[in-house]
């Protein structure tokens, strides 16, 4: 009975602060309060304003001026047409949200995976051999603290494809957090089971398979999922970087054409679906923890 | 030149190159279908020893020999039941035993290891638990899945370290009678770890008596002579169980400290094969020297 009411209450405040942050926008954004201040002060500069105004391709005489943040009516209008045709395709510079959207989860799969595919079966060597985690420890040491993105130009002259070196910056910052979560992982196995293993004689891939992956399998995730946020972080960079698809690109894109409703929109979305994907993680991490 | 199914000579271990060794001369035999029990204070190496057997650790010197062969690391002829029961929590029980048993017979079909693992689970009494992950059993059950586990590769030897360490006493009580039921029935040789009196002399056939480490030795080896019917119930009512049950507690008392500080060099330097349980003066206090394997008479004399 509790933990749900817990739960109904903590709804009904993120309700509330959901609502006051709208409240605040609405009024920050609020058209009135500009034009006044406008009206009375800055008449001597309204010619100017008028001149600049018609060179924009904008009547002078507008009847409401905003403070140039759009207020939560367009947003809402955005949002409502990006959403209702999220997969258009009208040239290289104007997709839809879901298009780009899905280069970069893509991005971010492809690279993810190479990752897995190589942080983990290191992992595996680094964890059962002392000798291998203190031969690479320092190459390790001084490759995980570099900012993925620095990494950019040399994939740029290396690989000469924007998207196979986003890929690669992908790569790269996914790594680290899975190659240390696999090595820990393994090496902290419970010597309890590994003496069971040897009692029996297990071979040693049948120990790999189902000794050791499923008692270091929470862990191993763990490292997944901290990769995967990362990865989601940094490939909003990368796109803006190396331009041409992707929802960092169409941030950047948006930027450019000075669009911020769109702009503020892709913000949600790349929150939105980091959730998502954290989310899955979370599910994958519950899937294989064990309790003792 | 001797008979004894597991023969265990000089065995010593030291942890520090110039340190004492914890136990040292340790000899002895055991015959096949023998129970056997080991009591001595924590840090004489017990547990060691029993490492040392399963082939999990190597003495420093000194030579175990089962079956004709020299033990030189682990083998699925020896089952352990760890003391910490060491299932492994993301097996049910049922996987648990089959991993075991298909570890034994890598061939078998999946059907026939678990018919067959299924077996040794109702042996110890967990029918109906099979598909329960280890996390929903109690202490006293996992600790017999870890006996199923044991039985299940049907081993020469088993090895037990302190299995019921962990338990209460009335599951301990209960987990007992199954195990000298399983054991009777299969004739299964048995070497065990307890700090148990009364559970030594349910259970053990013999009951060795190590002093105190460093440089502990194996010093008494009592032969249980009540009879092999012996039940948890009853024992109590039978006179040798008080001579037996004194006597162990005298040496652990006492005569375990006082073997130690007279030295391993001293002339007591011997392994005795006492039978308490015997009416006074019938108890031959016959001195033998090491190897005491060499020597010792069948358990049921």
């Amino acid at each position: 009975m509790k933990p749900t009411h817990i739960g109904w209450r903590a709804a009904c405040i993120s309700l509330a602060i959901f609502a006051c942050l709208l409240l605040v926008w609405h009024l920050a954004t609020a058209p009135k309060a500009g034009s006044e201040s406008a009206r009375a002060g800055v008449s001597a500069g309204a010619p100017a304003d008028d001149e600049y105004a018609r060179l924009m391709g904008k009547s002078s005489s507008s009847p409401v001026k905003t403070s140039g943040f759009p207020g939560l009516a367009q947003m809402g209008e955005t949002m409502r047409k990006e959403l209702a045709n999220p997969f258009y395709d009208n040239g290289p510079n104007d997709k839809g949200i879901g298009i780009q959207l899905g280069y970069s989860l893509a991005r971010v799969g492809l690279g993810f995976a190479i990752a897995a595919v190589v942080a983990i079966p290191l992992g595996f060597l680094l964890g059962m051999s002392p000798l291998m985690q203190r031969a690479l420890n320092p190459f390790i040491q001084i490759l995980k603290p570099i900012s993925p993105l620095a990494w950019m130009p040399l994939a740029l002259y290396t690989i000469k494809d924007s998207s196979i070196s986003g890929i690669f910056v992908i790569f790269i910052c996914s790594v680290w957090p899975m190659l240390m979560n696999t090595a820990f992982g393994v090496a902290s196995v419970r010597r309890d089971w590994l003496n069971v293993a040897k009692t029996l004689e297990v071979t040693p891939l049948r120990k790999a398979f189902l000794v050791i992956l499923p008692a270091a399998a929470p862990t191993i995730l763990t490292g997944m999922r901290i990769s995967m946020g990362i990865a989601w972080l940094v490939i909003v960079a990368a796109e803006m970087l190396v331009g041409g698809t992707g929802i960092g690109y169409f941030v950047w894109n948006e930027w450019n054409n000075l669009s911020l409703t769109s702009v503020i929109f892709a913000i949600l979305v790349i929150g939105v679906t980091g959730m998502l994907l954290d989310l899955v993680f979370a599910r994958l991490q519950k899937l294989v923890t064990y309790t003792e | 030149m001797d008979k004894a199914f597991l023969t265990v000579e000089n065995l010593n271990k030291r942890y520090a190159d110039d340190g004492l060794p914890v136990f040292d001369n340790v000899s002895f035999g055991i015959d096949k279908g023998e129970f056997v029990c080991i009591i001595g204070h924590s840090g004489c190496g017990k547990t060691t020893i029993l490492n040392v057997l399963a082939g999990l650790e190597a003495p420093s010197g000194g030579v175990v020999i089962m079956d004709q062969r020299e033990v030189k690391g682990p083998s699925l002829d020896r089952g352990v039941v760890f003391q910490s029961h060491a299932l492994m929590p993301w097996f049910s029980v049922l996987g648990n035993v089959v991993f075991a048993v298909r570890s034994r017979w890598p061939d078998w079909s999946r059907s026939k290891a678990e018919e067959h693992a299924r077996r040794f689970i109702d042996m110890v009494g967990l029918k109906g638990a099979e598909s329960k992950k280890p996390s929903e059993l109690s202490g006293g059950m996992k600790q017999r899945v870890g006996i199923a586990r044991a039985f299940a590769i049907e081993p020469k030897m088993l090895l037990m370290d302190e299995p019921f360490g962990a338990l209460d006493a009335l599951t301990r009580g209960v987990v007992q009678d199954e195990l000298l039921k399983i054991c009777s029935a299969t004739h299964q040789t048995v070497f065990m770890i307890t700090h148990d009196v009364d559970e030594a002399i349910l259970l053990a056939d013999k009951i060795f008596l190590m002093s105190n480490g460093p440089r502990a030795r194996i010093a008494e080896v009592v032969v249980n002579t009540m009879p092999k019917t012996r039940t948890r119930e009853s024992m109590h009512h039978d006179p040798q169980f008080y001579r037996i049950r004194n006597h162990l507690v005298d040496f652990l008392v006492h005569r375990s400290r006082r073997i130690q500080e007279a030295g391993a060099d001293s002339v007591d330097n011997l392994t005795l094969i006492v039978r308490p349980g015997l009416a006074e003066g019938a108890a031959e206090q016959a001195p033998v020297s090491t190897p005491a394997a060499d020597n010792f008479p069948q358990a049921a004399a």
